[in-house]
């Protein structure tokens, strides 16, 4: 699909890279264009990306110390005094200690504040289960006022960290350490809210987010060669939810299949489950996720194998829903 | 001009007044709490705070972060007796529709400066308020009213920290001492003594003061306005449930609800 100016994945020279390092480079574009941004770390800025940052605009950096809290307080009254603030620190820390500032302050206020939860998802991998944020997505998708993006690759973060300057309200960015491929190229359409189909199909629907959408698009071309049509749909918004694309993937596909790479309950999955579920229509959907347990310490991509999202696992809940759909087709 | 000690003493009870109604029309809310802290925002609002009511977004104005966010009906009196909204709207506190939310909601409410409402947490944002006006040369203070039980809450500390390493001059927390929490004493609960000495070790400037008495309570924030380089918290001795004497040091009165007989007896007590 040309217009969408993604790069091909069976290429062998595609470029990897981790989507916090497409955070830093957002940052450091808006601040070159003069945007009044303040960015906030908490003690992580080696590891979260903001430490080029630091460097190049030391006067629009604070490293408030080892006090996720905290910073998230003074984040909301550097917001309340009309300034745009992105609060570094990694996912399970935003969301998780800090998530009561998040709720109380930030979102009750309706307050600019960015929070970029790095690290997040399984990328924190040596670290193991009590490091690897699985739950932020669904903690932060049901505070009213926030907007949710999980981007799926550097360039993809980099866009989503400028666009949520033009956002008011507070907005959770959820990045990767882990080195991950580049699929998207700078013309590739992204706006907040509107998800893109990056390849066609029309079999079956494959709803991804984050760094598993690459491993989506390698699964719809192994599909392709076996006479399956998956449809790749990159969903790196999760709130709001992009609903009309996902009702036109039931109706036009008649069976989902949800990629993340986080908990199984309440995030892309459940999200998408919600909204298929007030269609009314019966369409099979299966959530390619971690189902109800904590990570554990591996590289990131011994980690998705373990947890059933790469190509292969996908390919194997592809088959699934499609034969539910058989199934639960009424024979004419 | 400036009110004199005997206005704002008439001033405060004016204000305890109006809790007090207000508390009985919602028929829920915190007394105590709100009257232990009533001379401290009669002193800011009408003596040591720079606000213009009719201008409740003015930039330049001086902010306070209520960080003991369950005494809103102190709050909420003091901004429609300071001429943010019609006095009558005290009566819709804690009813549907009503621009006087249990806790402060600065979307609903002309002249509150940040919502809160989760204990603990007000001095980070006063911090951040303080950032923001060093930022951008404005001279805006920034006072932050805490409960004490709000030293047992770790973030207190986390912001008491920052403001000291950040030498923010344009902060002045204050604490409403009045030893009482919703289940007792602070001191058998989780002991806070020696609470100046703890804010003097995070490189505070320290000032104790009679949390009742307006002169001290004036002159302890102007000290703070010229104190420079740090942070200052007055500690303001007080007493809960302030001026109505069967509430006064009774910690049931915390959140107790108001019946008609009580209501008129506080209010020949402050008549």
């Amino acid at each position: 699909m040309p217009e969408m100016g993604l790069v091909d994945v069976h290429h062998s020279a595609v470029k990897l890279e981790a989507t916090n390092r497409g955070y830093e480079r957002g940052l450091i574009e808006l601040a070159e264009r003069g945007a009044d941004i303040i960015v906030m770390d908490a003690d992580l800025a080696g590891s979260s990306g903001t430490s080029e940052f630091r460097k190049r605009f030391p006067d629009r950096f604070m490293d408030i110390g080892l006090c996720e809290q905290d910073m998230l307080g003074t984040a909301a009254g550097i917001a309340l005094a009309g300034k745009c603030v992105y609060v570094t620190t990694h996912g399970m820390l935003a969301a998780g200690k800090a998530w009561d500032i998040i709720r109380s302050t930030i979102c009750y206020g309706a307050l600019n504040v960015n929070i970029c939860g790095a690290d997040a998802g399984l990328s924190a991998g040596g670290a193991g289960g009590s490091r690897q944020s699985l739950e932020d997505v669904a903690v932060m998708r049901t505070l009213p006022g926030m907007t949710v993006v999980v981007p799926a690759d550097s360039l993809e973060a980099k866009k989503a960290t400028i666009a949520a300057s033009r956002i008011p309200g507070p907005v959770y960015l959820r990045f990767a350490a882990a080195r991950v491929p580049i699929i998207t190229t700078d013309i590739t359409p992204f706006t907040v809210g509107k998800a893109e189909v990056y390849r066609r199909g029309d079999d079956v629907s494959i709803l991804a987010c984050g760094v598993v959408v690459y491993e989506a698009m390698k699964a719809s071309r192994m599909l392709e060669d076996n006479g399956i049509g998956a449809r790749v749909i990159n969903c790196h918004t999760i709130k709001p939810l992009d609903r009309a694309i996902i009702s036109r993937a039931s109706v036009e596909t008649g069976a989902l299949v949800t990629v993340e790479e986080g908990a199984s309950i309440g995030g892309l999955g459940g999200a998408c489950a919600e909204a298929l579920a007030q269609t009314g229509r019966a369409t099979p959907l299966k959530i390619v996720a971690i189902d109800d347990r904590f990570g554990e310490s591996g590289e990131h991509e011994e980690l998705l194998n373990t947890f059933g999202l790469t190509a292969r696992g996908i390919s194997a809940a592809v088959r699934e829903v499609i034969s539910r759909k058989k199934d639960e087709q009424p024979q004419s | 001009m400036s009110p004199t000690p005997v206005e704002l003493r008439e001033v405060a009870t004016v204000l305890r007044r109006d809790v007090l109604t207000m508390l009985l029309e919602a028929g829920s809310g915190h007394p105590g709490g709100s009257l232990s802290c009533v001379d401290i925002l009669a002193v800011l609002y009408w003596h040591a705070m720079k606000v213009n009511p009719e201008r409740p977004t003015w930039e330049d104005r001086d902010r306070l972060v209520l960080s003991k966010a369950h005494a809103a009906p102190a709050l909420y009196a003091a901004l429609a007796r300071r001429g943010y909204f019609d006095v009558r709207e005290l009566l819709t506190f804690r009813k549907l529709k009503s621009k006087l939310q249990g806790f402060p909601d600065m979307q609903k409410t002309p002249g509150i400066d940040a919502s809160v409402g989760s204990p603990g947490q007000g001095l980070s944002i006063a911090n951040g308020l303080a950032i923001a006006a060093r930022r951008d040369r404005k001279n805006f203070r920034i006072y932050c009213l805490m409960g004490d039980g709000e030293a047992q809450e770790g973030q207190t500390w986390e912001a008491a920290m920052t403001a000291a390493h950040h030498g923010i001059d344009n902060v002045c927390a204050v604490i409403d001492r009045n030893h009482m929490m919703g289940d007792g004493n602070t001191e058998e609960i989780a002991s806070l003594a020696p609470l100046g000495d703890k804010w003097k070790t995070f490189n505070w400037h320290v000032i104790s003061v009679d949390g009742h008495d307006v002169e001290a309570l004036s002159a302890a924030f102007n000290e703070a306005s010229s104190t420079k380089g740090k942070p200052t918290v007055v500690i303001a001795k007080t007493v809960k449930g302030k001026g109505v004497p069967f509430m006064e040091n009774r910690p049931e009165w915390h959140d107790r609800k108001l019946t008609e007989d009580l209501y008129e007896e506080a209010m020949r007590a402050l008549a």
